[in-house]
């Protein structure tokens, strides 16, 4: 396993998740887990994926997935859970 | 699993509250590189640092897109050059002609810093160390990126007078010699009571003679997520203040842990420590002082302060030591004046002396630093405050140091500008009586008497 936090931050508007899940699908990520929120207007979304089979390294599916929140105006960042785990678990 | 709570907080304290990695360090022995012949010794170091440092940038940006955690700075720490310059150097010039060199390879590998242009003389000083600790002024005006620091004492040694004597004219020296610079190169030197060997900050970074062939070391930063959370609790008890900081402090800390273990991993170079330190910047938010007046202080430097700090320092280090396997350096809060707006502030609104900032050294992890004082200030005065500084380091079994820039041409309520991660600061009034005849006697001070323990 290799997994990946993507957070999806913007103006909600149609096929935000569309629009990721259709570019994770292309490059054989596997989605684990979504959860998803909006506050006043702001979308807000969390994945958890799993990059062990993808057809890309890493930096190359994070620097493609920031073009593609580009295209419908949200930010997107992709990160190792590493991080979280650290700050959030003992 | 992370939830997206625990997402959205790491993610905000990045964007919004300033955390970094400040430094991811690198400490190269240079003992293997003595020869007697300076030619030889040059090639030996410049090729040493080259191959041991290549992959270091690459490395720390390669972490950075991983984590999506910035990483400030990639730093060099180096043995002492008094000591692997010994046999080579006839004289301050031979010295200088090294530091020249470090700048080289430190330029070559792309790291912002090369610390170790040092000299260790807590006890006394070889002809080497002083031809080291005399060629700083031309080695400082001549380089970019070397940073320079002498450690003039110790608890177990007590303090070298005449090194505290010789580093006052050499402080005023630099400063003229840089005075084009807004005397910049005092803000590349430091010098230290009780000087760690594993301190991953500059200027006082150095590779020390205990450590092994090559070690990474980092130091975390985080005022800002401090600040942030104590903002959430005014009004609450100490208790609760204390909790606080601690919480923060464990997970700022976790991350220097993942990036050091990862940084170590894939350079493979063993892992020395964590420093576990606040170490502010001059951008607005990531402040030690607005952590201070967010826990009820007017301003830092009311009375108050110096409790305040120690509460603070003391937390950070309770929250960051379970955090990391191996803890070192610093490791506290930094009281900088020119890399802190929050303090800036204060000395500009009358708040904060140069007493005051010596009071809250007591309780800080450094020591006076970046600390600007008129140009004219004398030798013996700036003597003089490097022995106080020393002798408080001394009897506290602590680090201290002092960086100050007596601001060649400016005068007290003016100001200089050294630009970016290194700031501005308003020129500092000093006490202007005299210290000449004391700082005139030669010899050391004795270690005080608690220090034999043995």
């Amino acid at each position: 396993m290799k997994r990946t936090i993507i957070t999806v931050v913007g103006k909600d508007t149609v096929g935000i998740i569309a629009k990721v899940c259709t570019y994770l699908a292309n490059n054989r990520i596997n989605i684990l887990d979504i959860s998803q929120t909006i506050v006043q207007g702001f979308f807000n979304m969390m994945m958890i994926v799993d990059l062990e089979d993808a057809t890309k390294p890493f930096a190359d599916v994070s620097s493609e997935l920031i073009g593609v929140g580009e295209e419908i105006g949200v930010v997107i960042h992709c990160q190792k859970e590493e991080i979280f785990d650290s700050m959030h678990r003992i | 699993m992370i939830n997206i709570h625990e997402v959205s907080e790491t993610n905000k304290m990045i964007e919004k509250e300033n955390l970094d990695v400040r430094t991811i360090t690198l400490g190269i022995s240079l003992l293997d590189c003595i020869s007697d012949d300076p030619d030889t010794l040059k090639a030996r170091i410049y090729d040493k640092i080259t191959k041991s440092a290549e992959r270091l940038v690459p490395v720390g940006k390669e972490i950075e897109n991983d984590f999506g955690i910035p990483i400030v700075n990639k730093r060099i720490s180096v043995t002492p050059i008094s000591l692997v310059g010994a046999s080579a150097c006839r004289g301050p010039e031979d010295f200088a002609g090294l530091a020249r060199t470090l700048d080289e390879a430190a330029k070559a590998v792309g790291v912002n810093f090369i610390g170790g242009f040092s000299a260790l003389v807590s006890k006394g000083m070889t002809p080497s160390d002083v031809n080291l600790i005399n060629s700083i002024p031309s080695a400082l005006s001549e380089t970019d990126v070397v940073c320079s620091s002498v450690n003039v004492g110790s608890s177990k040694t007590g303090i070298d007078m005449d090194a505290v004597r010789l580093m006052g004219s050499i402080i005023k020296k630099t400063a003229q010699a840089t005075q084009d610079r807004q005397s910049l190169g005092c803000a590349k030197l430091v010098v230290f009571c009780n000087a760690p060997d594993d301190n991953p900050f500059m200027a006082g970074a150095f590779h020390g003679v205990t450590e092994g062939d090559m070690v990474i070391n980092v130091g975390v930063s985080g005022p800002g997520v401090v600040k942030t959370a104590i903002s959430r609790i005014h009004g609450e008890s100490f208790e609760t203040l204390c909790e606080t900081i601690k919480k923060t402090a464990f997970k700022v800390t976790r991350v220097g842990q993942l990036v050091a273990k990862e940084a170590s991993r894939r350079l493979g170079i063993p892992f020395g420590i964590v420093d576990l330190s606040l170490a502010p910047t001059p951008a607005i938010g990531d402040s030690v002082a607005d952590i201070l007046t967010e826990m009820g202080l007017q301003y830092a430097g009311a009375p108050g302060t110096t409790a305040a700090l120690a509460l603070l320092n003391d937390q950070v280090k309770k929250g960051g030591v379970m955090a990391s396997s191996y803890v070192g350096g610093l490791s506290g809060a930094f009281i900088p004046v020119s890399e802190d707006q929050g303090m800036v502030d204060s000395v500009n609104a009358g708040c904060l002396t140069l007493e005051k900032l010596e009071a809250m050294t007591c309780v800080c992890s450094v020591g006076l630093d970046m600390i600007a004082v008129p140009g004219d200030t004398s030798e013996y005065t700036i003597s003089g405050i490097i022995a106080d500084e020393m002798a408080i380091g001394m009897v506290n079994q602590k680090t201290t140091a002092v960086r100050i820039i007596p601001a060649y041409g400016r005068k007290a309520g003016d100001s200089v500008e050294f630009g970016g991660l290194l700031g501005h600061a308003p020129v500092i009034r000093v006490n202007p009586f005299s210290c000449e005849e004391f700082i005139k006697r030669e010899g050391r001070i004795p270690a005080p008497i608690h220090s034999f323990k043995n």
